[in-house]
């Protein structure tokens, strides 16, 4: 519970706060809450995950960018009223949508009963390692994990492309994110 | 059924709608980020929220087995979905120090005049 509102109070101040680095360190808070949290909900290695690419390399990557663009944020012109509405809304809507959820932790859940027999079941006798979240990951939703790596081959390609050339244009700029020669 | 068995997605639903303003109130494109970043986070901890059961634990085998696990595909399909997040963050990040180099500014606004003056 005290997390919780932990979490939250974070969200909060990051939302409000107009210096960007104080911004992005709070990120990196937010997000070891949010895998304390993870850790609470039974889910160790996605805590992992969080904490070293959420609260870790997610930070580094916000922190190169505001090195290479300054760290001044303005405040805008018109009032905040609008989008307030609009995210109450959406809010409200949703929260009338939790209304049909099944309570936390009820094991009569529709996600608790499918598949079966589930996959707690059947891992020992067909794939034999201790770790379930490991055979799913790695053999029944091998396709996923698959796909999931073209995805950061794809946003690494990407990210050289765009970044690539920027020591031609600028000079005397040594760019501190990739390690890629000038041309 | 006590309202309280809900109290988790209403959390997760406040810090999705502070994610969601930041996204749509602040003209920072930085600071954009980092709210689609609260954003995601929520999102997986909505996801894990509904596999955790009730007197369950890790589903990692150990000497002594337990009686009830808790679901493994929400934490299998949000290890996929971190890291699928922080590709995109960074290909974002990308763009914007490109924007920042054409335009010389990463604020939504000024963007929008010099683009109106062009």
């Amino acid at each position: 519970m005290l997390l919780l509102t932990l979490l939250a109070a974070t969200a909060v101040t990051i939302a409000r706060m107009r210096s960007l680095l104080a911004a992005v360190m709070l990120t990196g808070i937010y997000s070891f809450l949010g895998a304390g949290w993870m850790l609470l909900l039974d889910a160790p290695d996605v805590a992992f995950t969080e904490a070293a690419v959420g609260a870790g390399v997610s930070t580094v990557l916000m922190l190169a960018t505001l090195a290479l663009t300054g760290s001044d944020m303005k405040p805008r012109g018109h009032s905040p009223w609008l989008p307030l509405a609009a995210v109450l809304v959406t809010g409200a809507a949703l929260v009338y949508g939790t209304m049909d959820m099944p309570a936390f932790g009820d094991p009569n859940a529709p996600i608790q009963l499918y598949p079966s027999p589930s996959y707690v079941d059947k891992t020992e006798a067909e794939i034999g390692v201790p770790n379930v979240i490991t055979a799913v990951l790695g053999s029944y939703r091998g396709y996923d994990t698959l796909g999931e790596t073209t995805v950061i081959f794809t946003a690494g390609i990407a990210v050289l492309l765009l970044l690539r050339g920027r020591h031609r244009r600028v000079r005397g700029d040594d760019t501190p994110s990739d390690g890629e020669t000038p041309r | 059924m006590s309202p309280l068995g809900l109290y988790n997605y209403w959390v997760v639903i406040f810090l999705m709608m502070t994610g969601f303003y930041v996204v749509i109130a602040r003209g920072n494109l930085i600071k954009k980020i980092i709210g689609l970043n609260i954003f995601q986070t929520s999102v997986f901890l909505l996801y894990l929220t509904m596999g955790k059961v009730r007197g369950g634990t890790v589903p990692i085998f150990a000497e002594i087995r337990a009686d009830i696990y808790t679901h493994p595909l929400p934490s299998v399909l949000i290890l996929t979905a971190i890291v699928v997040g922080i590709a995109t963050t960074a290909v974002a990040l990308a763009l914007i120090v490109r924007i920042r180099e054409a335009y010389g500014t990463i604020e939504e606004d000024d963007l929008d005049a010099i683009n109106r003056e062009e």
